[in-house]
């Protein structure tokens, strides 16, 4: 009975497509589908990242394309890591990450946790909440600068409002002090509830009858939240980390519309500096060899954390 | 059906003939690439005459200020078709020169009687020669401009705030000669109450991305005895960049900057400038000069509420301002080199320029600015030549780019985020500097 079975599923079975392709088979088959992406990642990615590693060992500058190119070994490399900007631009960018990340960790856990208890109207404001990350970051960064502006902004008004302190008297993109809180406040307005979805589809995940379990124990909430929701929805959590400290740690558009890197350098993190040297000062050789280093810091520390990760998924 | 063919047939022929005859009038189309401004849009109306004259079409790129450089350079480094004509910025010449982007003109002003002595000197050396002072000249002046001011005439013409005025600092108000005036008038404005509303001293440039705050400081820098190099050495700048005199001139940009600019201009340049002066915050406004026919023009400030001024002297009576503007160059890969090199001799024509200053443009031309009605012709005018007299203009080194980068971040440190002092400001330039000449192995 079961051979029938077997036989009739199998005389069902469709012929692999690869044998109705004269000539081909299916190993071949799937390359051909796949060369075309292939072929567009060697030239969009490999091949760009390949040039830039070259040119990192060079002179080379863009706008002086019939210059002689002279190999300097790792002279770029030396230079960037005893430049002392190029540190201050690396301390710049590891405060805004270390921020941005821990506020928008804080805050967009938090506002998962309130959506996941499904109050009357949650869904009208998960979608409310959601707004600011499907702006774009161009609109996002003007509409800010326009709120900070301390003559007619209204963050500067509302500040007023709250602590009497005149509205010109709160310049945000002037102060060397408020400057960088200008733009970790907008980056996390921004990007909290991408946070906020990714903890909300962790807490989701989270099966019911765990907390049924609990509360058959008589777990009291508190000890519910720290032995079942935290834990369950760590991995997540630390998902929406790694994918928030890569981003940050590439930070520009928002940096470059609201301060342009300043007042003086105080907001100018190592994106503004690679751009600067890069495309502004046109030195294209050194600004490679910066770039291959962020490159390897990003992937390294991405790497590391991504196994901790893992270790945390597998308890 | 037969003659449903043949209509078919009419049409078909009859399109493309249309479209070859259009192809034949717009094969020579020139392309000409410049900024997105009030003279650009002057520029299209003046150009019609060309097109009527010569029959050639003339298309447009213009780029907004803020992506300019970015965008032309890019263009000329990739060796691109798209522009055949470029205004390109004075700081460019030198990179545009010795990579080839420009089509050198000497040949052709000999041939075409071009002269430049019939031009104004410092827009020839500003605008059109490298190296510097030599007769080698890669554009034809195309508009003149220089950093001056504007002040508001009705304000000083008010009595209650002259008798004030002249009660606190004894002298009466008016338009500052020196910069120790001009601050003590912009101290006086600050944070004034005019008309019910709150107004400041004076806009100036601190933008950081750009050029902003370099054009700037530049301009009283220059009149407080900053060099770039001693004049004898080539390079040398110790002493001369950081000279005490410079030390004293970014102090007092700073002193200005702290003292005396509305709340939140850390990033302003020629917009957020025009934008403080027409909407009536301040008293007086640094800015280009091509600024000027805009405001005048302007319903709320112009008129007879608007006064020039050239940029003011320093404290041993030196003054000069920082020039601006820009040559017009034929592009080296363009394909219609004939018909670009038609235009730039178009435009080097005497009424040509004429009616280019009627329609907004800054002539370079002495016949038209040494025209004994020019001074009379414009509010502005008289300013305008004033200031032309006096320029001085930044590093036109092919290596522009990354000396104005280290200017713009040491100045920008020092005098809007206040971090360390004027002297280490301009001692960290010489180093910068320094270091980017050794890269280009001129030191």
């Amino acid at each position: 009975m079961l051979n029938r079975t077997a036989d009739n599923v199998a005389r069902a079975t469709p012929e692999p497509l690869a044998r109705r392709i004269r000539g081909i088979s299916d190993k071949g088959l799937a390359w051909l589908f796949i060369s075309p992406t292939i072929l567009l990642l060697l030239a969009i990615n490999i091949f760009p990242l390949f040039w830039a590693i070259y040119l990192s060992f060079t002179n080379y500058r863009a706008n002086r394309p019939n210059e002689v190119v002279k190999n300097l070994g790792l002279a770029n490399y030396r230079r960037i890591l005893g430049d002392q900007d190029i540190w201050i631009a690396m301390q710049t960018t590891a405060h805004f990450v270390f921020w941005t990340i821990l506020l928008q960790t804080v805050i967009g856990f938090t506002l998962a946790w309130l959506i996941d208890r499904k109050f009357r109207g949650h869904a009208f404001w998960t979608t409310i909440i959601l707004v600011p990350m499907m702006l774009s970051p161009a609109v996002v960064g003007n509409f800010w600068r326009f709120l900070y502006e301390p003559q007619i902004g209204l963050f500067a008004y509302a500040v007023s409002f709250v602590t009497g302190i005149p509205p010109t008297n709160v310049q945000m993109l002037s102060n060397v002090e408020l400057a960088p809180w200008a733009i970790i406040i907008v980056d996390t307005w921004m990007w909290t509830p991408y946070v906020m979805l990714i903890c909300l589809a962790g807490l989701r995940s989270i099966p019911e009858y765990i907390y049924e379990a609990a509360e058959v124990d008589r777990a009291s909430n508190w000890r519910q939240f720290w032995s079942i929701t935290l834990p369950m929805a760590l991995p997540f959590i630390m998902l929406a980390v790694l994918f928030r400290g890569i981003e940050n740690f590439k930070m520009f558009d928002m940096v470059n519309l609201l301060t342009g890197g300043g007042p003086g350098s105080t907001t100018e993190v190592a994106s503004i500096t690679l751009k600067r040297q890069a495309f502004e000062s046109w030195r294209t050789g050194y600004s490679s060899a910066f770039a291959i280093i962020l490159f390897v810091a990003v992937f390294g520390l991405a790497n590391i954390y991504v196994k901790a990760l893992n270790k945390v998924k597998q308890r | 059906m037969k003659s449903t063919w043949k209509l078919a047939l009419g049409l078909a022929s009859a399109i493309t003939a249309s479209t070859a005859i259009s192809n034949v009038a717009h094969a020579e189309d020139l392309t000409l690439c410049w900024a997105a401004w009030d003279p650009a849009n002057a520029l299209v109306e003046l150009s019609k005459d060309f097109t009527k004259e010569t029959g050639i079409g003339m298309k447009f790129e213009f780029v907004p200020w803020t992506n300019y450089a970015d965008r032309f350079l890019n263009e000329l480094n990739s060796h691109g078709k798209l522009c055949d004509l470029i205004i390109g910025d004075s700081q460019w010449i030198g990179g545009a020169a010795e990579n080839g982007h420009y089509v050198k003109l000497n040949d052709f002003f000999d041939k075409e009687k071009i002269s430049m002595d019939d031009f104004v000197p410092a827009t020839v050396v500003g605008y059109s020669e490298w190296p510097k002072n030599t007769p080698n000249y890669w554009a034809l002046p195309a508009m003149g401009d220089v950093v001056g001011w504007t002040y508001r005439k009705d304000w000083f013409s008010r009595p209650e705030l002259q008798k004030e005025f002249k009660e606190k600092y004894g002298w009466d108000l008016a338009p500052p000669t020196t910069f120790d005036q001009l601050k003590q008038i912009a101290e006086f404005f600050q944070k004034r109450q005019i008309d019910g509303k709150t107004v400041y001293g004076a806009s100036i440039y601190t933008e950081r991305g750009s050029e902003g705050i370099t054009m700037g400081a530049m301009d009283v820098l220059y009149s407080y005895g900053f060099q770039y190099e001693n004049p004898k050495k080539p390079y040398e700048m110790e002493g001369f960049v950081n000279s005490e005199k410079s030390v004293k001139g970014l102090e007092f940009y700073k002193a200005l900057y702290d003292c005396c600019t509305p709340p939140g201009s850390s990033n302003a340049y020629m917009g957020e400038g025009v934008d403080a002066f027409k909407s009536g915050q301040v008293a007086m406004h640094m800015n280009f000069a091509f600024t000027w026919p805009g405001l005048q023009k302007d319903e709320n400030v112009g008129g007879d509420k608007i006064g020039y001024f050239v940029n003011p002297k320093g404290p041993d009576g030196d003054q000069f301002a920082q020039l601006g503007g820009q040559g017009i160059s034929v592009v080296s890969y363009s394909d219609k080199q004939e018909s670009a090199l038609k235009y730039i001799k178009w435009f080097a024509n005497k009424d040509v320029q004429a009616k280019w200053w009627s329609l907004g443009g800054y002539s370079c031309l002495n016949s038209v600015v040494k025209d004994p009605k020019f001074p009379s012709s414009q509010p502005y005018a008289q300013a305008f030549l004033d200031s032309m007299a006096i320029v001085k203009d930044f590093w036109a080194e092919p290596s522009y780019a990354p000396l104005l980068q280290a200017s713009q971040k040491r100045f920008h440190d020092y005098v809007v985020a206040g971090q360390g002092s004027a002297k280490d400001a301009l001692d960290g330039l010489v180093k910068d500097w320094t270091q980017i000449f050794q890269d280009d192995g001129k030191m």
